[in-house]
């Protein structure tokens, strides 16, 4: 089953620590069980999304790359 | 002295129980140290390098859903100068002070390789090349994630800054007693 998306982050082009940084803000405006798409370029962040919801306890449902542009779903806890 | 010997020989508590209690002590304090909600970065420095991996830091904590505090003292506070503010203070030796060391984000030098300049600005365009936020981005992303930003008050006074001269969305200015307390049960840098 497709993961439903309820909003999209674009932090392509952007270095640590934004990608981040705009990722813990854009949650702040879902309900808990949404799910946050994010968009990066930065190989940095694929390491610190991991660890960012490793500490924060949100889920990171996938992570795909594709032509340098990492996808992650991230869902609320 | 005979009291010691009388205690011992008291009856004795249960001491399976007592091991229970101070596991679980244990488990706490250790759960409890390895995790830490709080940040507290004391900027000491105004110097760009010093100050853009603070406003990093700061930033990635609050992210992360730590409360942060940077409390900024000497140097530190310069960074916080609205940058067209051109000189502060009230006697001679406090404008000389800030002639010769221009507060706010976009005048910092490096703590090395600073060439009259020359070194911050080519930093700035590396940073602009590779997409890195600058200090002044970070600030306002800060601001927006809740960092609490707190000027001393003490070195307020003694290199005459007010709160005009400041920018805006700073908490009030506070003392070390204030930031000690903030730190107490947090993870505190020294930058």
């Amino acid at each position: 089953m497709e993961t439903t998306i309820d909003r999209t982050l674009d932090a392509k082009g952007l270095s640590c620590p934004m990608p981040i940084a705009k990722t813990a803000i854009a949650m702040r405006q879902l309900a808990p069980g949404e799910v946050l798409e994010l968009l990066a370029t930065d190989p940095g962040s694929v390491p610190d999304v991991t660890a960012w919801c490793g500490s924060t306890g949100n889920e990171l449902l996938e992570q795909t790359e594709d032509a340098g542009v990492f996808r992650f779903l991230i869902r609320k806890a | 002295m005979t009291t010691g010997t009388t205690e011992t020989t008291e009856p004795t508590v249960d001491v399976e129980a007592a091991i229970e209690e101070l596991r679980a002590e244990i488990a706490a304090h250790e759960r409890g140290s390895a995790t830490h909600t709080k940040m507290v970065i004391f900027a000491w420095s105004g110097d760009l390098d010093r100050i853009w991996p603070t406003f990093i830091l700061a930033t990635t904590a609050a992210a992360m859903g730590m409360a942060t505090t940077v409390f900024f003292t000497f140097w530190g506070l310069f960074p916080l100068v609205k940058n067209d503010v051109r000189i502060t203070g009230e006697n001679w030796m406090q404008r000389m002070m800030s002639a010769m060391n221009r507060g706010g984000t976009e005048h910092l030098g490096l703590s090395k390789m600073n060439f009259a300049g020359m070194g911050p600005a080519m930093m700035k365009k590396l940073a602009e090349e590779h997409h890195v936020a600058s200090p002044q981005e970070l600030l306002e992303v800060a601001r927006d994630l809740g960092v609490e930003l707190i000027p001393c008050q003490m070195t307020m006074d003694l290199l005459g800054l007010t709160t005009d001269d400041l920018i805006d969305g700073l908490a009030e200015p506070a003392g070390a007693a204030t930031a000690l307390a903030e730190a107490q049960d947090a993870l505190t840098l020294f930058i």
